[in-house]
């Protein structure tokens, strides 16, 4: 057939659709969604209008789980408020605890032996794996790929069994303490994490396989919820939700705490800012953190675990009940707990969700003046709009995926 | 003795000096405490500080990590701000702070920095300060038709607004008073 005959046999075009948008769009619908639905992971509520399934605005409502936690802090003592980190982001307690320790301890100037940091730093590391397992198991059930989630909470529960025997609790976990930790290692523990570390990267490859090349996968993420650099930057995201875009900034390795510098591991960026990229550094970042385990099993010094101050770190429990001086001395940490010098300080550390900072105002007294927690969520929320004007109602429930919000830590 | 939380080993000093020689007039107290540089800046000309801190390349503030507001008792101010600033180029943090009274307001950082938008809200809504410019300065994380700022000092702890309300408001609102049948 020649060219000419070809042309032919192609149909006119159809007259062009009338430019009136007002003809062609109707009324905007404007959709409650939250705060009691699946896929917002917690009590966020979106007030969305909606112009059939484009999404035209989005209007946040936060606060149904707030606690008044930074209201809290202020009337109890430094070692009081401990428990309460647990509740902030609750699928990392172990993050939020080191946090907050260690603005307490750059307050007070204390260093703590080598064993407790690299004990803390374990405990980060579980908690970020924990936290992006359970990120990767909901957000891939929010978008239909329902195998993903038995896959993760399957390692989830082994990371799960480590943390309850180190600590006593799966969620409420409590076990740093000030100038040092609740209790040694219990016997066994290393050998737990060092087969989990080695069985871990089969089963990520597992998960790798299950998304990262699935067509359905990538055309639901890839080009889904892009913010740039510039203004994942203006908008003050951190975390995986900023290196999604291509900005490598990690405090791990900007401001390294607990020796971070001397751990080998790399800090995963994206490229196109989208839902896709946020993903594969989550993913990549799972595989950085059973890196740096294994380097600080490996390195794990002996030696103790607290500070030799009997001002701040509490007495063994045995020698509290027969000593005289130790009874005085639990009884005036438990009353009167300690006092910090007059000063301000923030501490900034790379929890599972990004920078997590505590800043602590204290006047001298057993409780803070002022403590204001920088949550990763709260701040990355107010880009929500940015990211899913324009595109499908659809799409909104990847882009709230991938932002990995957790409302204990955006509400406080 | 291991290495425990990041001190900031050369705070950025020399920011402290182009700012006085750039904008005169624009640094009243200089702080340093455990590697962190705190500087006290005038109420009024934030906004002008805060581009400054943003576009200087010696500076490079590009990332706001936090605003946060406190409220005090019994000083010759009621209020201070504090802005968490950090390069991610240079890598240093400063900090940034303001002191005002009641009834005074902040000029809003939101057009240097959008990230200010909620946590300019949240001290809005929990500490009480006015943010002059803000885009949406609603309520954010209490409901909309909270009327006290729970952070105040003034503030009481158990059960919330009180009869004995310090600044001569109304008595209370709130569950306390609602009369069981």
């Amino acid at each position: 057939m020649d060219d000419a005959k070809l042309t032919k046999s192609i149909p006119a075009m159809p007259p062009a659709l009338p430019r009136d948008e007002d003809a062609l769009h109707g009324d905007k619908m404007v959709i409650n969604m939250g705060p009691s639905h699946p896929s917002t992971h917690g009590v966020l509520r979106l007030v969305l209008s909606l112009d059939g399934e484009i999404v035209k605005s989005v209007q946040p409502h936060i606060g149904y789980l707030h606690r008044g936690m930074e209201k809290i802090a202020e009337t109890m003592t430094y070692h009081q408020f401990i428990p309460y980190t647990d509740r902030l982001d609750y699928l990392a307690p172990l993050s939020n605890n080191v946090a907050y320790i260690l603005a307490v301890e750059k307050l007070m100037d204390i260093k703590v032996p080598p064993r407790c940091d690299v004990i803390r730093l374990l405990c980060c590391e579980i908690a970020r794996i924990s936290a992006h397992l359970l990120w990767l198991g909901t957000g891939a059930l929010d978008l239909g790929a329902a195998t993903v989630f038995f896959y993760t909470f399957r390692e989830r529960e082994t990371l799960y069994d480590i943390i309850e025997s180190l600590t006593g609790a799966r969620l409420t976990t409590s076990y740093p303490r000030v100038g040092g930790l609740a209790r040694d290692l219990p016997d066994g523990w290393t050998d737990k994490v060092s087969s989990f570390v080695e069985s871990f990267p089969k089963a990520l490859d597992e998960l790798d396989g299950l998304l990262t090349g699935n067509q359905i996968w990538v055309q639901r993420t890839q080009g889904i919820g892009v913010i740039s650099g510039a203004d994942a930057v203006a908008y003050s995201l951190s975390g995986p939700n900023l290196r999604g875009s291509g900005i490598a900034y990690d405090v791990r390795r900007a401001q390294p705490y607990l020796g971070y510098e001397n751990y080998e591991f790399d800090v995963p960026i994206g490229e196109a800012g989208d839902v896709y990229d946020r993903y594969l550094v989550r993913l990549e970042e799972m595989r950085q953190s059973t890196r740096i385990l294994k380097q600080a099993l490996d390195r794990l010094p002996e030696g103790p675990i607290n500070i030799d101050d009997p001002k701040i770190v509490l007495p063994q429990r045995d020698t509290v009940l027969q000593k005289m001086e130790e009874l005085i001395q639990q009884f005036m940490i438990v009353t009167e707990g300690f006092r910090p010098p007059v000063g301000e300080v923030y501490h900034a550390i790379e929890a599972p969700k990004g920078e997590l900072g505590f800043y602590i105002r204290s006047e001298g007294d057993k409780s803070p003046h002022r403590l204001y927690i920088r949550s990763p969520s709260f701040i990355c929320l107010q880009a929500i709009e940015k990211m899913s004007v324009g595109g499908l109602l659809s799409d909104l429930i990847a882009v709230i995926a991938s932002l990995d919000p957790v409302m204990g830590e955006v509400d406080r | 003795m291991g290495a425990g939380p990041y001190i900031e080993p050369n705070p950025p000093r020399h920011l402290v000096e182009s700012l006085k020689s750039s904008l005169p007039g624009s640094v009243l107290e200089v702080t340093e405490f455990r590697g962190e540089l705190t500087v006290r800046v005038p109420r009024e000309r934030i906004v002008e500080i805060g581009r400054f801190l943003k576009e200087d390349a010696e500076a490079d503030c590009v990332f706001l990590s936090c605003v946060l507001g406190m409220h005090y008792l019994e000083r010759d101010y009621d209020y201070e701000v504090v802005y968490e600033l950090y390069s991610l180029e240079k890598n240093h943090r400063l900090r940034l702070k303001l002191r005002l009274n009641e009834g005074e307001t902040v000029p809003s950082v939101t057009s240097i920095w959008p990230g200010a938008n909620w946590p300019e809200r949240e001290a809005f809504d929990l500490v009480g300060i006015r943010f002059q410019g803000h885009p949406d300065l609603r309520r954010i994380i209490m409901p909309e038709d909270y009327e006290d700022h729970p952070l105040r000092k003034d503030f009481d702890v158990e059960g919330g607004p009180t009869d004995i309300d310090p600044r001569g408001r109304p008595a209370s609102r709130g569950y306390r008073d609602v009369e069981h049948a």
